[in-house]
């Protein structure tokens, strides 16, 4: 008997009606080898029966870590953190104004951007509010700090355009200004315009989308996402830091001594187990241990795991290329006998810097203050049955 | 035989040689891309306001124009009096004394209890709000607006005017305790 697609998918269709089968199922002919697959198309799709999604709350979603593998984050699953929504930008009508304190404001198109020289840099973006603030048991690793992934970005040295300008010298900073709804502005120091800014264009391989910045935005390696701003319009450089809201009103830490910080620019190293943790269920036996390291300060030299509540510590291998403000691949095999156990993971960065635990970061700030820039050990516990839950600690 | 050879490798030194000269080639005072900004077109977008006042524009608004504005345009999702929500609560001294914001969290951070600089609410005002019609505030409302808030929380006096001179000194409470980012550099730990 000759079987035909059609057969296949109605035999698959039947499957539906006796038992409790998946959409993509319903699509999958029971043996690939005897139907002719799908033709050639000009844009890729993932496989229907894995869609990782980002977890939306509000106006952000985080990049769910569960779900991903090696260091680069698919473009569409980067975390986002809108202030007005996602701005529909015209790329024709695009332009980036510098004026202010140089010798010659001007207008750069997108496509005057790109005549630049351009660089390609695998770094990651880390909000600096990325620790779950309704941690239960039921978190997982994308809910608990998914407000960090690693892009390549490609784009032009804002240090090349300042010098097209020409940055007069009394310039000590300037103000960054998105065209979005909140048109969005941040100060930056002209150290760190003239270091390892980018204007970025590119994010891996293709344009910049829309919810990260298109066509254009600043890129400042290892800083606190919110100063990196996105859908750029206007650079000014000034004498001084402008004092906008969000460098005012939020982004600021209250410290116990009744004073508030401003312009904590630098992310701090951290790591994050992805895997085991919720919602996965363990069996007995090896289980390679699975997560992400990350510093603003360079490159990530050690990761350390413990599968007995930090009493000991073992040295996680790190996947090499190890890339300087990027997320750094860690694994460690583990021997799972049954029984409860708590892994945690802490890192060490190339100054030596040790990653703290919540109780080390709370006494260097006194109570209170867990709201931004918290990179504190976390852990999860892999219960007696194999369930693995969040080791939920108190906020704050 | 031996003659080509050296004959190749003379010529692929060269050749290596051009290609290193050209790779490596300087890169110009300036590339020339890009067109003059006009002063015209600076201006359209150039709205921000420094602590100091730079950048205010002219106009002039009081308390009293800004409570009607407030009252159309923000009390919506600010709340009646600005104490209320949902969204940010920009109105509330308390505490009076001492800046207790780390060891009680719950405490909003208003303008009047925690913003530092004046500056900062009529740039916010005017690039941003309302989220309806962002950018739609005349610069009469936008110092009015600003009056009213500034004078809510007991800031300025109720007759007071802001414009390009006077809003630049009103003192915030809070400007006191802010500093800027003093943490140590690693591998000291970062409090």
């Amino acid at each position: 008997m000759k079987v035909t697609r059609r057969d296949l998918l109605a035999g698959a269709a039947g499957a539906v009606v006796l038992g409790k089968t998946t959409r993509a199922q319903t699509r999958t002919p029971v043996d690939p080898t005897k139907v002719r697959g799908a033709p050639t198309s000009a844009m890729g799709q993932r496989a229907p029966t894995a869609t990782p999604q980002r977890l939306v709350r509000g106006n952000i979603s985080s990049t769910p870590h569960q779900d991903l593998m090696g260091i680069i984050t698919p473009s569409d699953l980067h975390f986002e953190r809108h202030h007005a929504g996602v701005p529909e930008i015209d790329p024709a009508n695009y332009s980036l104004l510098i004026h202010g304190m140089v010798d010659r404001p001007m207008v750069f198109s997108l496509s005057d951007l790109k005549r630049f020289p351009s660089v390609s840099r695998i770094h990651f973006l880390e909000c600096s509010g990325n620790l779950g603030r309704v941690a239960g048991p039921e978190t997982t690793p994308g809910l608990l700090a998914g407000l960090t992934s690693t892009s390549e970005w490609t784009g032009v040295k804002l240090a090349t355009l300042l010098k097209e300008v020409g940055v007069q010298p009394k310039a000590t900073w300037l103000l960054a200004e998105g065209s979005d709804a909140a048109v969005l502005t941040r100060s930056v120091p002209m150290a760190k315009a003239l270091d390892d800014a980018l204007i970025a264009y590119g994010q891996n391989g293709e344009a910049i989308r829309p919810e990260q910045g298109y066509p254009a935005r600043l890129f400042l390696p290892g800083w606190e996402g919110n100063a990196s701003v996105k859908w750029l319009r206007r650079i000014e450089v000034s004498d001084a830091p402008f004092m906008t809201r969000e460098e005012t009103s939020k982004y600021t830490e209250p410290f116990a001594n009744g004073t508030a910080r401003m312009f904590s620019f630098q992310m701090d190293a951290r790591s994050l187990i992805t895997y085991p943790a919720f919602p996965n269920t363990l069996a007995p036996g090896w289980v390679e241990i699975k997560g992400i390291a990350w510093t603003g300060a360079g490159k990530i030299r050690r990761v350390e795991v413990s599968t007995n509540g930090g009493a000991t510590w073992a040295a996680a291998e790190l996947q090499e290329p190890v890339l300087s403000m990027a997320h750094t691949r860690f694994r460690h095999l583990w021997n799972w006998t049954g029984g409860e156990a708590v892994i945690m993971s802490r890192a060490v960065d190339e100054t030596g810097y040790v990653q703290p635990t919540r109780a080390e970061l709370l006494k260097l700030r006194g109570p209170g203050t867990a709201i931004y820039h918290m990179n504190p050990i976390t852990g999860w516990v892999v219960q007696a049955t194999g369930k693995v839950i969040y080791k939920q600690e108190p906020w704050g | 035989m031996r003659r080509t050879a050296t004959l190749w490798g003379a010529t692929l030194s060269v050749t290596v040689a051009m290609t290193g000269a050209a790779l490596f080639a300087q890169a110009p005072a300036r590339f020339g891309f890009g067109r003059p900004a006009t002063p015209q077109e600076i201006a359209a977008i150039d709205s921000d306001v420094m602590p100091d006042g730079r950048g205010l524009p002219p106009g002039r608004g009081t308390s009293a124009e800004g409570a009607v504005i407030y009252a159309a345009k923000c009390a919506q999702c600010h709340g009646k009096t600005g104490t209320e929500g949902p969204n940010d609560i920009l109105v509330g001294r308390e505490p009076r004394t001492g800046f207790v914001f780390a060891q009680n969290p719950e405490l909003p951070h208003t303008i009047g209890n925690y913003w530092p600089y004046a500056t900062t609410v009529f740039d916010y005002v005017r690039r941003a709000m309302p989220p309806t019609a962002p950018g739609s505030l005349t610069n009469d409302e936008v110092y009015a607006l600003t009056a009213f808030l500034l004078h809510a929380n007991e800031l300025i006096a109720a007759n007071a005017v802001m414009d390009q001179s006077t809003l630049a000194q009103v003192v915030m409470p809070a400007r006191q305790y802010f500093v800027p980012e003093s943490r140590p550099a690693p591998p000291k730990p970062r409090p």
